[in-house]
């Protein structure tokens, strides 16, 4: 029986030939990943555990991001930079991306890819739920809690159940309207948000493999929004050449064999895809944009891991340029690199920034910002009963604030075409 | 034989970790004693109201002021605890003072988190439960039979057996049991 590339990367993590579904094995880990709302915890439970003058078990592989809570007055939040500050300093982290410094990136996920962290055939281990976005790289990258990743820093291991493996076949070129978001919000309408649950959620076909590395992360960093363990793309040249820009270190490329067990495979074919949104409260909560259009909204917001990379923009910017919003639009870079992009890019002439401040929208700079919520005084976060069409990955109450806000997930199409009427829109009027 | 024995507190389905502990409550020591505190006065905070404590809803899980709960046993529906990773979540449940959860199915890194933290045990169900309970009633488990009973009508329910884990809830938590395995 062959394997899943799921199964074979950790198996060959666990120093087996082969694993199957079910076994519980112990790992070595390659990247543990951290940011500022789990980063102090760890920090405790480590030093709890291993003593007050322990060592990180190898301080090039626990890279420390943080993102979350950084342009916020909110004293505690603040306290937490400066515990991972004084953390990273003793313990000589080689990859310490630090708020307010020169080294600052902002959103872990995209920041880890910028960094040349993600390398096919990998572990990586991240104290947030959405480290699965590194997927799409070809690794096994999954999210833990602050105890699970105390351990790894104290031994550079962990143990995991290996998953069954699902199958999401996409097949054949997908129109242009559609994106990624479009792709695995339907894929999440269709089986449920518990429906991959325990599960590695494996995306292939053409369809896949014609998508950008970009468009892949926004589909892998939705995998747990079904419950998923982990998302994955087997790597391709395109991954190839993506990750070989930013990381000199040597990797593995692992495959799923033709024979490989699927307790499931889903297959769609591209030409039939559409854009689609989620409706509150929840991820799954699946609806065609052509059926849902013109309710009305109160604002829209672009940015996050999954929908405030360099593309999404670009792809927001096509609808935005030289056109006016209706609504408070609120745009959050990811990362300060994808920050210059805007600023330094064009479209027909015109920087990215100015066709957003140009159409009216509101810029803040890189963070997770309102994705969360997050304290009181943050950028874009909710406060009453708004509407609001966004391009992050969650929905459920209180998610961006306000427990009596309610959010409609979506594309960045979509949500800069709801941005210019004010009401849900489909992106094929303006397209 | 282990009882645990507490009062019930239910909730519907895919109950998550925003609406567990929202994240604006994030920001609060995990180890300083007087802080943690605050986890327990936030826990469940953002349920919707009219789910908070079913079947009538409006019940909050703890009361103004408090950072402990009435409840220890919480009975729940599918996915319990999707969402983020936030170990926060199963903390915050902790400090309020549950004890056991019991849900149809959890969303798995919630699940890991409360069995390697050594929070609580989560139990899964064996059928749907939340319609026939009621918030205040009295529940048994008896954790070596793998069934618990309502005392308020006598009926008893069977819960599936915990498998693998059983042994880290045991040793009570991951460092715990490396240790004893002499992982660590
Ligand atoms: S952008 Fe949102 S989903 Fe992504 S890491 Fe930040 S808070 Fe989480």
């Amino acid at each position: 029986m062959g394997q899943t590339i799921t199964e074979k990367i950790l198996a060959h993590a666990a120093g087996k030939e082969a694993v199957s579904a079910g076994d519980n094995i112990w790992v070595n880990v390659d990247t543990l990943m951290t940011h500022d709302v789990c980063g102090p915890g760890t920090i405790g439970i480590f030093k709890r555990e291993f003593g007050d003058d322990a060592k990180v078990w190898d301080k090039e592989k626990v890279v420390i991001i943080p993102d979350h809570y950084i342009f916020t007055k909110d004293k505690h939040a603040n306290r937490n930079l400066e515990v991972l500050r004084e953390f990273a300093q003793e313990q000589n982290i080689k990859y310490f991306y630090d708020a307010f410094s020169k080294s600052y990136k902002g959103v872990c996920h995209v920041a880890l890819a910028e960094g040349g962290h993600n390398r096919p055939g990998e572990i990586m281990f991240g104290t947030d739920s959405h480290t699965c976005t590194a997927g799409a790289f070809g690794q096994f990258a999954t999210g833990i809690g602050n105890t699970d990743a105390a351990f790894i820093m104290g031994t550079g291991k962990l143990w995991v159940k290996v998953p069954e493996s699902m199958r999401f076949e996409v097949e054949g070129d997908i129109p242009d309207y559609v994106l990624g978001k479009d792709i695995i919000l339907q894929i999440i309408g269709d089986i449920g948000v518990d429906g991959a649950t325990y599960r590695a959620m494996e995306f292939t076909g053409s369809g896949i493999y014609n998508l950008s590395i970009e468009e892949r992360m926004t589909i892998c960093n939705m995998a747990i929004e079904a419950g998923g363990k982990n998302g994955i793309i087997a790597p391709d040249s395109k991954t190839e050449e993506f990750v070989k820009s930013r990381s000199s270190k040597p990797y593995t490329l692992f495959l799923s064999d033709n024979d490989a067990r699927y307790v499931k495979t889903i297959t769609y074919k591209g030409k039939d895809l559409e854009p689609v949104v989620a409706k509150p409260h929840s991820p799954d909560n699946m609806e065609k944009v052509s059926t849902i259009k013109g309710e009305n909204i109160d604002r829209v917001y672009i940015g996050s891991c999954t929908g405030g990379k360099i593309e999404d923009f670009k792809n927001a910017a096509r609808i935005l340029n030289n056109n006016e919003v209706k609504v408070d639009t609120f745009i959050v870079p990811s990362t300060v690199m994808v920050e210059a992009f805007l600023k330094e890019e064009t479209l027909n002439g015109k920087s990215y920034m100015d066709i957003f401040s140009d159409a009216g929208c509101k810029i803040a700079p890189p963070s997770c910002a309102a994705c969360l919520g997050g304290p009181a005084d943050t950028f874009g976060r909710t406060k009453t009963n708004e509407k609001v069409v966004s391009t992050t990955n969650r929905n459920f109450p209180g998610r961006m604030g306000s427990k009596a806000s309610s959010v409609y997930l979506a594309s960045p199409y979509t949500a800069a075409a709801s941005a210019l009427t004010g009401k849900i829109t489909d992106p094929r009027d303006y397209l | 034989m282990e009882i645990i024995t507490g009062k019930a507190y239910v909730l519907g389905d895919d109950i998550d970790t925003d609406q567990i502990i929202p994240a604006e409550h994030l920001v609060y020591s995990l180890s300083d004693p007087e802080e943690k505190k605050n986890y327990g006065k936030f826990a469940l905070s953002s349920v919707p109201l009219a789910q908070a404590g079913l079947p009538d809803g409006n019940i909050p899980f703890v009361k103004e002021g408090c950072h402990e709960s009435e409840y220890s046993i919480i009975i729940a529906g599918k996915n319990f605890g999707c969402g983020s990773s936030r170990e926060h979540a199963p903390f915050a449940l902790n400090i309020a003072g549950v004890k056991a959860v019991l849900a149809e199915g959890y969303a798995r890194i919630f699940y890991r988190n409360s069995i390697d933290g050594g929070f609580f045990i989560p139990f899964e169900l064996t059928k749907r439960v939340i319609d026939s309970i009621k918030t205040g009633d009295e529940i048994d488990i008896n954790i070596s039979l793998n069934s618990f009973t309502n005392k308020r009508n006598g009926e008893s329910y069977s819960l599936k057996t915990l498998g693998d884990v059983k042994d880290i809830l045991d040793a009570g938590g991951i460092f715990n049991y490396a240790r004893k395995t002499g992982l660590i």
